[in-house]
Parts: C-alpha cells; structure tokens; sequence
C-alpha cells in the first residue's frame, strides 16, 4: 500500500461565473521516500491538488468527490481536529512565495518554535534547541542570532531555508513543494534545490514537488506526472517522460523549450493557441483545441490511461492509433485495452494500467 | 555612419532612498554601463532579480533620466530636442501582461495610443485601419479589438503589447522580460514571434530576461549584469562555451537542464549566499563577497571590462 | 486491479477509422467557447444588480427622493402654513375649522403625521426636512469629489516635494475639528449673509450655507487621500510607463489612464461620503445650527419634538425614521458598490 493514495479527486471552484473545474480526476500513488514531480502550466491544477490533500482550499473551492487516503486513512471528510493532526506535522507544505508565507510581526524563532510546540511534546526549551537545529539543517549560519530577527531582515533565499527548516521541524512523512524556487534567482534556486535534494537523501520523507519549470523536475524527480486543465496527461518516471514522452502535449512541451545547448540556431516550435477555459471543458481530450495532430475521437471522448511503457502511462488517442496500426495493443478478455507497447519493452504478462 | 544603432555610454542610474529625515542616500542601480546594439541585433541584457536590468532597458528610454552618461541613437544624442523624435522610433514591451495593458481601454485604444500621442494618421479610418494591420501582425483577430485586456489570456495580452510597441514603426525595442510571465507552451509562440518580427522589420532589441536559455536562443550578443555593473559581454555561444568570469560561469552552471541524466551527472558550481543590497555595495569588485577566487586586489579596485577574445570582453582582477 | 491474463491480441481491438481522422481546425474551434465581451463598468453593474441588499437601499432611496421632489408640488399644504386651531393634532385628526368643512361636504386632505405645534401639517415638513438632508448629501459629495480628484490628482501625479507639502496640508486639515469649524463659520458669514438679498441664501440660511462651505473646505481630504493612494498605484503600473514611452503629455497620462482606473474609488468615497454629510447636518440642525426657521430639516424636526416627547412620541419617530432610513440605505449602498467596483474580488 502506498503511503499516499489519491483516487479520482475532483475539485472545483465555484465562481460566480460559474464551476472551474481545476482538478478534474486526477489519481497517484505517492511511496515513502519517493520524489514525485507534478509539473503543467498555470491553470493546470497542480497547485490546487496540492492544496486539495492538505485541504486548505480558499473560498470558493471545494473538494467534489474522491479518495485521498494517507496510510490508508481516508482524508476527504475528515473532521477538522484530525487533519489539524496531519497538516505540519506529517504533511507540510511549502510555498512559492517566501515573502508572504512568513508572518511579518514575529520573528523566526517565534514562528519556528511556535510549529514545534503545536505537534510534539517538546517544551518551550527543547523546542528551542530544535529550531537551532533545523536553521542549521538548511544551511542557515548563526542559527541563534537568526532566531530573533524578523522576516524583514532577511532575503529571499534566506526565507525560503526557513520555512523549509518551519516545514520539516516536525519530520513530516510528505512535504509538499508549491514551486518553492520560482519566485527565486537562477543562483539561489540552485541552493534550494541543491538543499532540498541533500535533505531529501538525509531525511528520507517524500516530496511531491510541484513545478512549471522541466529543468527543476529534471534535477529532482524520480516520477513525474504531467498535468494539463485538470487532468493527468501523462505519468512515469523522469527518464521515460523526458526521454520517451507518449502524450502529444508532453512532447510539445518538449518541443518548446530552447536548449541551452543548443548552437545552431533552431527554430523553437510552439504549441498553437491558448489554454482552454476551465469555465467551458470540453467532454473531448482539453489538449485537442491546441493539438497539431488531435483527430475527430479526441474531440468527442476522453482517451483512458494506458499503459506505453514498464512504469509509463499516457492519456491519448495518438497512442492508442499508433499502437492500433503497428499491432502492439494489449487487450484483457473483454477487449479493454490494457497496454499499448510502444517501446517494445512491455512483456504480455505485465500488470494492467495501474491508475485505473 | 556607424552600425550601431543605439550607443550607451556610461550610462549611471542612481535612485535617492530615504534613509531618514530628509536624507537620502544613492542607490546605485547602474552604474556606469556602456554598450552598443548593433542594426538588426539583438542584445541579451542577463542578471538576477536587482542587478538593474530593468533598470538599464528604462534608463536607455529615458522613462527615467539617467544621472549621468549618454545614449546616441541613430549617430544623435538623446537630449530634449530628439527625445520627441526618439519615442517614435525606440519602444518598450514589457514583462507583466497584466499591469501593462489599461483594464479600462479596448483593445484598438491601447494599440492605437501610440497613434494618437504622435498623430501618425490623418482620418479615423487610417487610424482604424493601422490599428487592425498592427492586430493582424501579432495574431489577434480583428473581431477581438472591441474586447478589453482582461478577457485575454496571458499570452495574447503579451501579444497585445507588442502591437502596441509596433504602432509608431520603431527601430529599437527594449524587450523587458517579455516571456518570464508566461507559461512555457505560449512562451516559444512570443519568442518566434520577437524573431519574425526582427526579420520583416528589421528591428533591434535589447532582450532583458533572467532565463538564461531564452536570451541564449534570441540573442546574437549576451551582456552578463551583476550589481548594477556589467560583468561580461561576448557573442553568445562564445559566452556559453568560454564564459571566464566566475559569476557568468557559476550563473551557467545554476540553470536547470531538463535532461535528467545530465541533470544527474552535472557539478552545479553553487554560490554561497545572498546578493549583496545595493544600497551597501562592497568596496571593489561587486561580486566579491561571494566569489570564490577573490583576493586582496578585489577589494581595493573595481575591475573594468578588458578584451579577453575578439568581441568579448569581462571584467576580473583575475584574468 | 484485476490480473486478467493479457493476451498481445491486435485483431480483437477495432477501431472505427472514421473517428482517428485529423481534425479540421474548425472542428477544434468549435469546442473553444470565447465568453461574452464585458467592459469592466458593465461587469461592476451586474455584480451590484446581483446583490440584493444594495438594490434595495437603492430602490428605497430612489422612492425616498422621488418623494422629496414631487410631492411638495403637487401636496395642499406648505411647510408654512399655520392653522392655530388644530395644534398637535395625531395623524389623521381634523381640526375644529376642517372638521366644519368635512361637514360642510367640502373634502379635507388628512393630516397623514399630524400637525406640530403651530398646526402646520407635519407630514410636509418632514418631506421638505428630508429634501434638505438629501440636498445637503448630494451638494457635499460633488464638491468633495471635485475638489478632491483635482488635489489627489495632482499630489498623487507630481510626487516627491510637491506630494509632501500637499499631503501635509491635507494632514493639517483633517485633524480640524468640523463642527467648531461650523460654529465658528456660521456666526462670521451670518454678517455676511444678512445683507445678502438672494433668495435662495436668505431661505436657506447662514447655518445651511457654512455647512456647504465647511463641507467644501473639510470634506474633501477624505477623497483626496483616496485618490491619491490610488493615482500612486496606478503610477507603477506598465501601461503608465508604455504611455509615457509612446511620448504621451502629462495630461494625456492622467485624464486617459489615471482618472478611468480611480473611478470605482471614487464612487465609492462618494457614496460613504453622503450619509456622513447628511448625518452631520441633522445633528447641526439638531443642536439650532443648522437651517433657520421656518425651514425645517430632519435634525432640526428632531430636535423640535424633544419638547413633546412625552405626548407626542411619533413626531419624533417620523425624522429619526427618515434619517435612519436615508444613512442606513447608502451605507448599504455603498458596501455595495465597494463589492462590486473592487478588483480585488474579480475573478
């Protein structure tokens, strides 16, 4: 059993002009100790699935349906004073701004000490020689003269380190990243990144890193799951996304993003047209509008979570043709696709798509 | 006559900061900077959050006036008696698609504001129609130009902008971080569109961004800012494959390769600490404080830019 | 997860060719709905229609004022007209001289509130009262929106020094206090004002007049400060910048792209700024400064029942009523507005 098991969520935000449907089925096993990688573009509902585990949703979003079991306990529904339990303490979150995410009128050792107490039994003195500790974990010097500045005094990077340190003071079993290093420099990201990897190694907790950017998956990420309006477009692990990539979003995706290494001058090819409104979700793939190669089935119905690869599933119709035309298409008894072998590296025992 | 087009000459941008009372002190945001662009060149500007990129594409423009130093466009002095003329033909796009664009205008207003401020039409009808040809360049259809900027989406409204900075017929644009805001799908649509545009009209940029593999794909020279200074300013696969001064090299080796295995393999030079606040800049060399070579010279001296190959030039006490 | 055996069998999947044809781009557009074209005014307007509390402040002021207006032209009595046989008569009474007219088969239009102490009817004067209130309201709005976009505008605009000096002055006059101000003013214009030979002064008198002015020289830093802090903000913005750099004129700067984004600001200022006037006339006309017999206000109406409260409980009740109603609703509204016209809440 997975330590996080997240069964068809659906979540939505209801505005006055009506229901944005921002997670839109979305289902993932998270084991201890894994990195999972949850990269897509604004609007993708990365971030309001990270939020809809920890459910801390704002106004007007609310959990519709679905299962998010930790260690097999069901959380969808659970009383306040249970997930208050959980919320810090065995799943925390950091998020993208650290500007914000710290309270401006008390100082870090306040806030940091303030954690520690609310979920262990430490007293006011122990929980002080952790939050000396922790500072000192990520890489913070002077933890002690630290500890009585306030936010103000310190910069963006700086901030981000505590409220990693606020974040795992309680040795959470998940941390949730919400693209923890966006709002930071080329060179301070390279130091979180840097820490959060050396933490991860040290730690042992899981980390469910939410992301736009490809590269920060890249450095990062055992699995990834690739997101587009509400949906898993595609899911595996880093090296079968990036070297492999099934879905025709992710490829394009791909296909976007200069290289730096890159010296010939290559003409970038962009994906058309603009990200579909969450207002008006179409009952076809929401990828077609924009899809160079989409077909008149993807318009009408939502391709099922297939199997392309040993630890590698996808979301299209253009694998289910391709696999159709060269004859690679597994099927069960009663003619439900089960795989389609892509690669050629699928043995006809394997298991069957694991999402479903 | 030269093939620069635009020649910045020591060009400074000091910002008074109230530290109290009636006393200020200078925030040097640039400090004495000086390039050329070339016609039909694009020019990185690359730096991190406060280096004073922004700063320096603004100053050019005199959207503030620069402190001191010079800016020659098209072989003039920028001064009071062609900034008029000025305006016309150098323009702006900027980063945020969102304060950028009046939520209170059309569509044709915004790209037509231009128009109006330099009266470079005659009839409404020229004026309608410029506006619509101006639409139809960026990709925006002429039935969305009674739309106002809010009801479009990231991308567009970047688009919006463009057209925007296209109406006065420019020679010169200051690309402010025109893609950092957008999401990466929409972003290689406005970077093929900044280079077809570069192409039909023959544009110069000044191409500021933070994303270092951006400006290495659009850019034909990269100038590297740190503090308020340039660093390093070469040719760009020049920069990328021989970069020498430490903070060009570990700025390099920080960017996030999606490519996992090299992601895996590679020696990330990190940095240590924070940028130093410009309004306590340390003596001498700026990148001192966290540059892992330094020695006594540095702090002594501020190093000024030296040829290291033909057109690349960086500014080290340790070279 | 069921584990059925699976079989590598292509012949067993068939697939409808017809459906695995590319997709015209027309079949793609199809499915990408544009939403309707709002401007940001419209989109305020809906919000506010939708919310109900506020339209119904709005229709009552609406009725309120209709009142105001139409009925003294077309109602048989006037707010001076004097019947000294029917003092304090309840609502619906005759008096003795009306009486013998009913009875004379002449109609008689009822006393709906009953008359006051000099018989006058009091439903008229209650009317006439809340026509002062309102016009008090609406007057000290519109200087304070003049005066204030023009001084917020330009502190706002032209920052530094020039935003200093102007800010202090503003600083200066609101720690003032209003209603010594109007004390003080009333008695130095009454001079003034005596050897006035406008009608329109003279029926309002000297209190009604150093309530504007004091309106005009006090109110309006509320609005400013306001405005300012908004033209501050709008200053940062890159479109001002993007103006700037397509070489527009101060002028153009800020009458096409300040003064536009202020508007929800300043509609809502105003709208708070209304019942606050209102209520510090009632309460000038209330303690006998305000507008001078045989003008009536609600404060002043008020304050007249005070005497009689005893015997008369509802001629008090039909001012306090009034002015309860009016502040009431446009505070309402205002919320209202703010709800609708701030761009915090759009989504």
């Amino acid at each position: 059993m997975a330590m996080l098991e997240v069964k068809d969520l659906h979540t939505s935000f209801f505005t006055p002009a009506g229901e944005v449907k921002a997670v839109n089925g979305i289902s993932f096993d998270l084991d201890s100790g894994k990195v999972l990688g949850i990269v897509g573009e604004s609007g993708s509902g990365k971030s309001v699935t990270a939020y809809s585990i920890l459910q801390i949703l704002s106004h007007p979003g609310r959990i519709i349906s679905g299962s998010i079991k930790f260690k097999g306990k069901e959380l969808v529904g659970a009383g306040e004073e249970e997930l208050h339990k959980i919320r810090g303490n065995k799943i925390s979150i950091i998020f993208q701004d650290p500007m914000t995410s710290l309270n401006p009128v008390y100082t870090i050792g306040n806030q940091l000490t303030e954690a520690i107490l609310l979920h262990t039994d430490r007293n006011k003195e122990q929980a002080n020689a952790r939050a000396v500790e922790m500072l000192e974990l990520v890489g913070i010097n002077e933890p002690e003269k630290r500890l009585r500045q306030y936010p103000y005094e310190l910069s963006g990077g700086m901030r981000q380190r505590v409220m990693i340190a606020m974040a795992l003071a309680c040795e959470p079993d998940i941390l949730i990243a919400d693209e923890p290093t966006t709002a930071l420099d080329v060179t301070i990201q390279a130091q979180i990144l840097e820490l959060m990897q050396d933490l991860q190694k040290k730690l042992g907790m899981a980390i469910i890193m939410i992301t736009h950017d490809l590269g920060v998956i890249a450095s990062l990420c055992d699995e990834v799951i690739v997101m587009y309006a509400g949906s898993v477009c595609e899911r595996g692990t880093a090296d079968e996304i990036f070297y492999h990539p099934a879905h025709e979003y992710t490829k394009g995706l791909m296909r976007s993003i200069p290289s730096i290494d890159d010296d010939e001058h290559e003409r970038l090819v962009p994906i058309t047209g603009t990200p579909i409104d969450l207002l008006n979700m179409p009952s076809g793939c929401p990828f077609a509008p924009r899809c160079d190669r989409a077909m008149k089935v993807c318009l009408t119905g939502r391709a099922k979570e297939v199997r392309v690869g040993s630890d590698h599933l996808s979301a299209c119709w253009m694998n289910v043709k391709d696999g159709a035309e060269r004859g690679v298409i597994q099927t069960d008894d009663d003619g439900n696709i089960t795989a389609i072998d892509l690669e050629g590296n699928l043995d006809g025992t394997a298991e069957g798509g694991k999402a479903q | 006559m030269s093939n620069d087009l635009v020649e910045v000459k020591n060009l400074k941008e000091y910002f008074p900061i109230s530290t109290g009372f009636l006393r200020t002190t200078p925030l040097k945001a640039v400090d004495d900077v000086s390039f050329t662009i070339g016609r039909g060149e694009t020019l990185g500007l690359v730096g991190e959050s406060g280096c004073g990129k922004s700063t320096v594409g603004r100053t050019i423009l005199h959207l503030y006036k620069p402190t001191a130093g010079q800016v020659i466009f098209d072989g003039k002095l920028v001064g009071p008696d062609t900034i008029k003329e000025y305006r016309r033909r150098a323009q702006i796009v900027f980063q945020d698609p969102y304060s950028s664009l009046n939520p209170r205008l059309t569509v044709a207003d915004i790209v037509g504001e231009p128009l109006d401020v330099n009266k470079l039409y005659k009839t409404r009808k020229e004026r309608s129609e410029r506006v619509l040809e101006l639409l139809n360049t960026v990709g925006i259809s002429s039935e969305q130009m009674t739309r106002y900027a809010h009801e479009f989406s990231g991308g567009q409204r970047q688009r919006i902008g463009i057209a925007r900075a296209l109406a006065s017929r420019p020679e010169f644009i200051v690309c402010d971080e025109p893609v950092s805001a957008l999401d990466v799908s929409i972003q290689a649509q406005v970077i093929n569109m900044f280079e077809d545009l570069q192409s039909q009209f023959g544009l110069s940029y000044l191409f500021i961004a933070h994303d270092l593999s951006v400006v290495k794909h659009i850019s034909n020279r990269i100038a590297v800012m740190y503090l308020g200074h340039i660093v390093e300013i070469a040719e760009a696969n020049e920069l990328y494959h021989h970069a020498v001064h430490p903070y060009t090299v570990s700025l390099l080796s920080a960017v996030p390769v999606p490519d996992p295995e090299r992601a895996r393999a590679s020696q990330r030079i990190v940095l240590e600490g924070d940028v130093p606040s410009p309004l306590h800049m340390p003596s001498g060399c700026p990148f001192r404080t966290r540059c892992s070579r330094a020695t006594g010279t540095c702090a002594d001296s501020c190093p000024q830019l030296k040829e290291v190959a033909p057109g690349h030039m960086a500014a080290c006490h340790n070279l | 997860m069921e584990n059925k055996t699976i079989k590598k069998n292509p012949l067993s999947f068939q697939i409808d060719p017809n459906l695995f044809q590319q997709a015209t781009d027309e079949e793609k557009a199809q499915i990408v709905t544009q939403r309707e074209s709002v401007s940001f005014m419209r989109d305020a307007m809906r919000r506010l229609v939708h919310n109900k509390m506020a339209m119904i402040c709005l229709v009552i002021l609406v009725v309120i004022t209709l009142i105001a207006i139409i009925v003294p032209m077309i109602y048989p009595y006037t707010y001076t007209q004097q019947d000294v046989t029917g003092k304090y008569l309840k609502p619906f009474e005759y008096s003795a001289k009306e009486q013998a007219r009913i009875n004379a088969g002449q109609e008689v239009f009822p006393h709906i509130m009953g008359t006051d102490n000099l018989g006058r009817d009091y439903a008229i004067r209650v009317i006439y009262g809340t026509r002062i209130s309102l016009m008090v309201g609406f007057i000290s709005a519109l200087i304070v929106v003049f005066i204030g976009i023009l001084y917020g505008a330009i502190s706002g605009y032209f920052g530094g020094k020039v935003d200093l000096i102007m800010m202090r002055i503003v600083d200066i006059i609101y720690s003032l206090p209003d209603v010594l101000i109007v004390i003080l003013l009333s008695v130095a214009i009454k001079d003034v004002i005596s050897t006035s030979k406008s009608d329109l002064i003279v029926r309002l008198g000297a209190g009604m007049i150093s309530i504007f002015i004091v309106f005009g020289l006090l109110y309006w830093v509320g609005m400013a400060r306001q405005v300012r802090g908004q033209i501050l903000s709008i200053k940062e913005q890159e479109y001002v910048l993007a103006s700037k750099a397509a070489g527009a004129s101060a002028m153009h700067i800020i009458l096409k792209h300040m003064i536009p984004n202020c508007i929800s600001v300043i509609i809502i200022t105003a709208a708070m700024q209304i019942p606050s006037a209102i209520f510090t006339e009632s309460f000038l006309s209330f303690v006998g400064m305000g507008v001078s017999i045989p003008m009536p206000s609600l404060g002043s109406l008020a304050s007249d029942a005070r005497s009689g409260l005893v015997s008369y409980p509802y001629m008090l009740l039909f001012p306090a009523l009034t002015i309860f109603l009016i502040v009431l609703s446009f505070n309402l509204l205002g919320n209202g507005l703010r709800d609708a016209f701030d761009p915090k809440l759009r989504s």
